[in-house]
């Protein structure tokens, strides 16, 4: 178990759905959604939650900064 | 496991887009590199508080519009006329942070007799280059940094040096000249690489508080449209054809040109 656990906020409305984010995450949190947003992109979204380890490698590789990231360390 | 709606709170933020990019949406197609070393010049402005006392030039190309998206002092100058605009921002604000943001076609083709006079002349400025190795606002056409054998709209089966020329490094001929103080070569296709060009940047930035000279910060990027591939296959040709030409990494610290400057090429 992780003693780290992290979540992303994505800005759908920007998300451009360029999927540059998906290899850059080393747990494989993120997903294109089967949705789209105004613009018809399909945008990332948390398809594995549990796994996100907050590292914010996908923000900050992500061309049009739409993805916030949370951390907290988690209490025995 | 916590809940998500636990974890997402304002003290738990731990990065979220700097606040000297605005709210527009960027104009570049999805994956493009703007993007990210927008953010990374911005992120460095906004570390070192630098944001009143920053003025950056926009070039002509797809990052013409960069003034929209840095909320900075911006101007917007004539085609390759960057570093000349910012030599008379410079001159007549000594203690102002000048830098260019210059793409390939407008740095190295319409701007070489600018880059190279500014560059030789050691106004004490930063120049970030994008380089895609093609014209991607007008239609994707050979660019003088297009590689050996690249197919372009105006090369449709490839460069051919024959009778193309040869693909032009500026970078390493301006690293030749007495007036630049740092030249360097990143990326911005990985976490890694995003971390480092950003270091890059931040070393730009004190050569010119330092008062060096020019500190010139070329970053290697993809164009998708031009190349036509998508975002992260344009990445992964990126690293497979790109670097062995533009190798990564210092071409010139401190004012010395660093002697091993070997391929290094990142995945």
């Amino acid at each position: 178990m992780a003693k780290v656990q992290g979540a992303i906020v994505v800005d759908t409305d920007r998300c451009k759905g360029c999927e540059v984010c998906i290899p850059a995450c080393p747990t494989e949190v993120i997903g294109l959604a089967n949705e789209v947003n105004g613009k018809g992109y399909h945008y990332a979204y948390m398809a594995n939650p549990d796994a996100c380890i907050g590292c914010a490698n996908c923000a900050i590789v992500c061309p049009d900064g739409v993805i916030s990231v949370y951390k907290v360390k988690k209490v025995a | 496991m916590m809940d998500i709606k636990d974890i997402v709170k304002e003290e738990n933020l731990v990065y979220t887009k700097t606040k000297l990019m605005t709210d527009n949406i960027l104009s570049y197609c999805p994956g493009c590199g703007h993007g990210t070393a927008h953010r990374i010049v911005m992120e460095v402005i906004d570390e070192l508080g630098l944001q009143s006392q920053t003025v950056g030039i926009a070039p002509v190309g797809c990052s013409v519009l960069a003034y929209d998206f840095m909320n900075i002092d911006m101007i917007q100058a004539a085609h390759g006329r960057a570093p000349a605009v910012a030599t008379g921002v410079k001159r007549t604000m000594p203690d102002k942070y000048v830098f260019t943001y210059q793409g390939d076609g407008d740095l190295a083709a319409i701007g070489t007799a600018e880059t190279i006079h500014v560059c030789n002349r050691g106004e004490n400025i930063t120049m970030i280059f994008i380089n895609n190795g093609i014209y991607g606002m007008t239609g994707g056409q050979m660019a003088p940094t297009t590689l050996e054998g690249m197919k372009t709209s105006t090369s449709p089966y490839g460069r051919d040096l024959k009778s193309m020329g040869n693909p032009l490094k500026i970078t390493e001929l301006i690293a030749q000249l007495p007036g630049t103080y740092y030249v360097t070569r990143q990326a911005v296709h990985t976490p890694a690489a995003v971390r480092k060009t950003k270091k890059a940047v931040f070393k730009a930035f004190e050569v010119q508080k330092e008062k060096k000279g020019i500190s010139f910060i070329e970053i290697v990027s993809n164009c998708n449209s031009g190349w036509k591939m998508s975002p992260v296959k344009s990445n992964e040709w990126m690293v497979e054809h790109m670097f062995p030409f533009y190798p990564m990494g210092d071409i010139k610290v401190d004012g010395e040109l660093v002697k091993s400057n070997k391929a290094e090429v990142k995945s």
